[in-house]
């Protein structure tokens, strides 16, 4: 196998593992200010053990996350180091910025943990704010990274030398504030899902006690509330990038949605396998003019389609089902805790469970999915890149190393990531098990 | 002062300060996994109560000093990113299993020794691997074949110098860390501990002496244009073994609170002696980032780049400083804290 396809496989990997635990202590650490909050307003204890509780899953969490980001870090020196020529040049400064963003995230994370006793109420809560301002900052400073790649500006290049850099031109690239939104909404969707799921999972159990439901049916509501709030506002955000790639990589979403002619009057293509001898996509389902309306705002509107560009810069078309996949989640998110806040409405009054075990179900699949929903969107986001590191600028092949023993490399790290994945929901587990939640309520009463 | 320089010198400082923060951090992990072997429970109990506030702070330090790099010398990327790729795997994954286990460790019960085990030496080889690096940097090792460039492993195995700086790497940790647990004891006021952990640095401090300069002299076969710039800073060495003496006497020095000496002064003092040595051997280093191709000139970013990572850095500490000096006070300070035992979290 040659040696840029590793390193490609190497990189994907190790993102799409460190995505998980990020994207987790992204949405959890807003949730735990949340509790906080809720539990300052209104001076109920079911919130503080539910932010107790939560901490404790966000240091596990964080015991991953924080490593594995500390590997794609320097994997991207070390696979990549063509790109990082250029991007010491031009959009070093998020990253350096994204430093502090961990400095802050780390040392309050530390403090509001280890100090929880000794701080005041008022300094409880903004220890738990900082956590998830840094958290926050950190994705939305990558973010500005990595829309650079998909928008490169701020650079020139006269004769293979880069010139005239601005900082700030790069990191504000035409894409950073639509990607960034999105990129913030889904986090905060995928932390909210998650804790729903958890919570309508306690539900289902039979042998659950009144004291336990009414503590679960608050974690519930607080995350179907804030979850519904930003599966519809990912909905707008994700239209927006949308829009974006319209304006600014049309290549990404001909091949996004399969679209192979330039038209008015483009379709939106649902599911299928696009197919360049056919021209078509096969055995979708197609809403005639729709992306031409979403797209342009008029059914009018052009579309450019694949054919317009040389088949080698064309990405592979698989990244059509994968965008596939993350806008069906998003609709289908959207649904489920729609119909949540609905049920939750109308049986206000009622003592016990409010929701019907099949939504109970549907909300514990809520989880997983907005997870996935995350996977399929940045591996279609890097995927449908390629041949391009920077758009327009390198190509991947050339910013790849050219040392060997990458495929040992690979070996060793996917088995890593596949025992850290078994080890932690193991200690995820039995941490859980041993302190179960009537031990922390008979502690705080 | 030219960019470049005030470049290298942030790098410097960067790489200084990891040097310190990191012995202690990996080297504490040890103890911790050795002192619970031997059921010392009040030394691993210490040991546990700095680690778990302080391994991601300490973490966050590496990525900053790898990503100061490559922002400040781009032009180093190349080279680092074929030569470099298998040791810094080897301690990302060492890394990745260290911090995990920790984290695991403090969340089961029943697993923690075997977990405290694995954490505690993965902990302890990183250090060593990182200073083996350096040999592999100062030529001798790298061959440059059409453009690819390779590391004669082979050689480097049988080199003494290899040696020298891997027991460099893992004596410096252990002693600095057996310093540091010394003083971080005193404080919470826990003597008997503390004396043992004096007890290791007194040990460990001529061990460590020793494989210092051993690890010069193993130099001079494989590089010799460094080891004539060495003589030329002797005034540096002869310095930093001064602050050494003084530092390792500060164990025996006269208190009138204890019978321990003074180990902050011992500890500040070393790292005195640590800073010295390594601007010395920094300088010496100089211009070269990787003999013979790289040079910090060719490796330098562009002075409108720099310019804003200087005010970023420069806004960056200001924020931090104050958040910074806050956390000491809760967890070096607060003697509650620092007698309490609560591994609960991670
Ligand atoms: C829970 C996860 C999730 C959900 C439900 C959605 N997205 Fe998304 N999407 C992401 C998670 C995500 C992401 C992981 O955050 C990505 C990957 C890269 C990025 O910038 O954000 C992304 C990228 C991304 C891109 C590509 C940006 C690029 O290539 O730079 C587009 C066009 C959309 N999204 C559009 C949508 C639309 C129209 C959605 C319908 C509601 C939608 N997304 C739901
Ligand atoms: C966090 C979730 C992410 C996931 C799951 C992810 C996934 C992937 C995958 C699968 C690839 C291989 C693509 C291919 O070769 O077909 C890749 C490549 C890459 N990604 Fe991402 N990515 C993520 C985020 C990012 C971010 C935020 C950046 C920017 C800083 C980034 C930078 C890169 C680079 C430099 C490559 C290698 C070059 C390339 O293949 O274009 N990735 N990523
Ligand atoms: C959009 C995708 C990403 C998100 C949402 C994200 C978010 C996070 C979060 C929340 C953490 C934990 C921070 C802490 O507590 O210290 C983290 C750790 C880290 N991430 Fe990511 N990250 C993403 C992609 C990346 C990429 C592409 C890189 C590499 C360039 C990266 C580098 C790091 C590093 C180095 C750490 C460890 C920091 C430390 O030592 O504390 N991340 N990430």
């Amino acid at each position: 196998m040659d040696h840029v396809l590793l390193a490609r496989m190497l990189f994907g990997t190790s993102m799409a593992f460190h995505i998980i635990f990020a994207t987790l202590t992204v949405g959890l650490s807003l949730m735990i200010f949340f509790a906080e909050w809720m539990r300052a307003l209104r001076n109920d204890l079911d919130y503080a053990i539910l932010a107790k509780r939560l901490t404790k899953g966000l240091a596990i969490l964080l015991g991953v996350a924080i490593p594995t980001g500390t590997i794609v870090a320097i994997m991207l020196s070390l696979l990549w180091p063509g790109f990082m020529e250029i991007v010491g040049q031009v959009i070093a400064l998020p990253f350096q910025i994204e430093i502090f963003a961990f400095f802050l995230e780390s040392l309050f994370l530390a403090i509001y943990v280890y100090a929880a006793d000794r701080l005041s109420p008022a300094m409880r809560i903004i220890s738990s704010f900082f956590i998830a301002f840094g958290a926050v900052a950190s994705a939305v400073l990558i973010t500005s990274a990595h829309s650079w790649m998909n928008t490169p500006r701020g650079f020139d290049i006269i004769d293979g030398q880069i010139e005239n850099v601005n900082p700030l031109a790069a990191a504000l690239s035409p894409s950073f504030w639509s990607t960034s939104y999105h990129v913030v909404s889904t986090a905060y969707m995928t932390g909210a899902f998650v804790l729903c799921a958890v919570a309508a999972f306690k539900l289902l159990k039979p042998s659950i006690t009144a004291a336990e439901v009414r503590y679960h049916q608050k974690g519930l509501m607080l995350a179907l509330v804030f979850g519904f709030l930003m599966s519809v506002w990912t909905g707008f955000t994700g239209h927006d990038t949308t829009v974006m790639l319209y304006e600014e990589i049309p290549i990404k979403l001909a091949a996004a949605e399969g679209l192979f002619d330039t038209q008015t009057n483009a379709p939106l293509t649902i599911l299928g396998t696009p197919s360049p001898e056919a021209n078509e996509v096969i055995g979708g389902l197609e809403f005639p003019g729709l992306l031409s309306w979403l797209a342009t705002g008029s059914t009018d509107g052009v579309v450019q389609g694949l054919n317009d560009f040389p088949v080698e810069q064309w990405p592979p078309l698989f990244v059509h089902t994968l965008f596939n996949v993350m806008v069906g989640i998003g609709f289908a998110l959207i649904a489920v805790s729609g119909l949540g806040l609905l049920f939750s409405f109308f049986r206000r009054k009622q003592d016990g469970i409010r929701f019907p075990k099949w939504l109970l179900i549907a909300l514990v699949a809520a989880g997983p999915l907005a997870m996935i929903g995350i996977e399929t969107g940045w591996i279609f986001s890097c995927t449908g890149r390629q041949p391009w590191i920077i758009f327009g600028v390198q190509t991947t092949a050339e910013a790849a190393t050219t040392s060997g023993n990458l495929g040992l490399l690979f070996f060793l790290f996917s088995t890593l990531y596949l025992v850290l994945l078994i080890l932690t929901s193991f200690v995820m587990y039995f941490y859980f098990k041993r302190n179960p939640l009537r031990q922390d309520m008979s502690a705080f009463r | 002062m030219e960019s470049v320089y005030v470049a290298v010198l942030l790098l410097w400082a960067l790489l200084f300060i990891y040097a310190v923060a990191g012995s202690i951090d990996f080297g504490t992990g040890f103890w911790a996994m050795y002192y619970s072997r031997q059921n010392h429970y009040k030394a691993t109990t210490i040991a546990n109560n700095f680690l778990s506030p302080a391994w991601k702070v300490t973490n966050v330090f590496l990525v900053l000093l790898v990503v100061a790099f490559v922002a400040l010398f781009p032009g180093a990327a190349p080279t680092l990113g074929t030569l470099m790729i298998v040791p810094f795997c080897l301690v990302l994954l060492l890394l990745t299993i260290r911090s995990a286990f920790l984290v695991y460790a403090y969340s089961t019960k029943k697993y923690s020794r075997m977990l405290t085990l694995v954490s505690g030496l993965c902990g302890l080889f990183i250090p060593a691997i990182l200073v083996s690096i350096l040999p592999a940097a100062i030529g001798g090792f790298v061959v440059v074949a059409g453009d690819k460039q390779y590391i004669l492993v082979n050689e480097l195995f049988l080199s003494p110098a290899f040696y020298t700086h891997v027991g460099f790497g893992l004596v410096t940790q252990l002693f600095i860390s057996a310093l540091f647990m010394c003083d971080y004891a005193k404080e919470a006021g826990d003597e008997s501990t503390a004396s043992s952990y004096r007890k290791n640095a007194i040990f460990l401090g001529p061990v460590t002496l020793v494989f210092a300069v051993a690890a010069i002299f193993t130099l001079i076969p494989e590089a010799p244009w460094m080891f004539e710039k060495f003589l030329s800073l002797w005034h540096w060495y002869t310095l930093s073994l001064f602050a050494f003496a003084l530092g390792y006497s500060a164990l025996w020095w006269r208190s009138k609170t204890s019978h321990l000496g003074h180990p902050r002064a011992a500890l500040l003092l070393i790292v005195v002696q640590f800073g010295l040595a390594s601007i010395a051997y920094g300088s010496a280093h100089l211009p070269y980032l990787l003999y013979p191709n790289v040079t910090i000139y060719d490796a330098f970013t562009n002075e409108t780049m720099f310019r804003y990572l200087l005010i970023g850095f420069l806004i960056g500490l200001a924020i931090l400083v104050p958040v910074f000096l806050y956390f000491w006070r809760l967890f070096f300070k607060d003697k509650a804290y620092l007698q309490s035992d609560q591994h609960d979290y991670s």
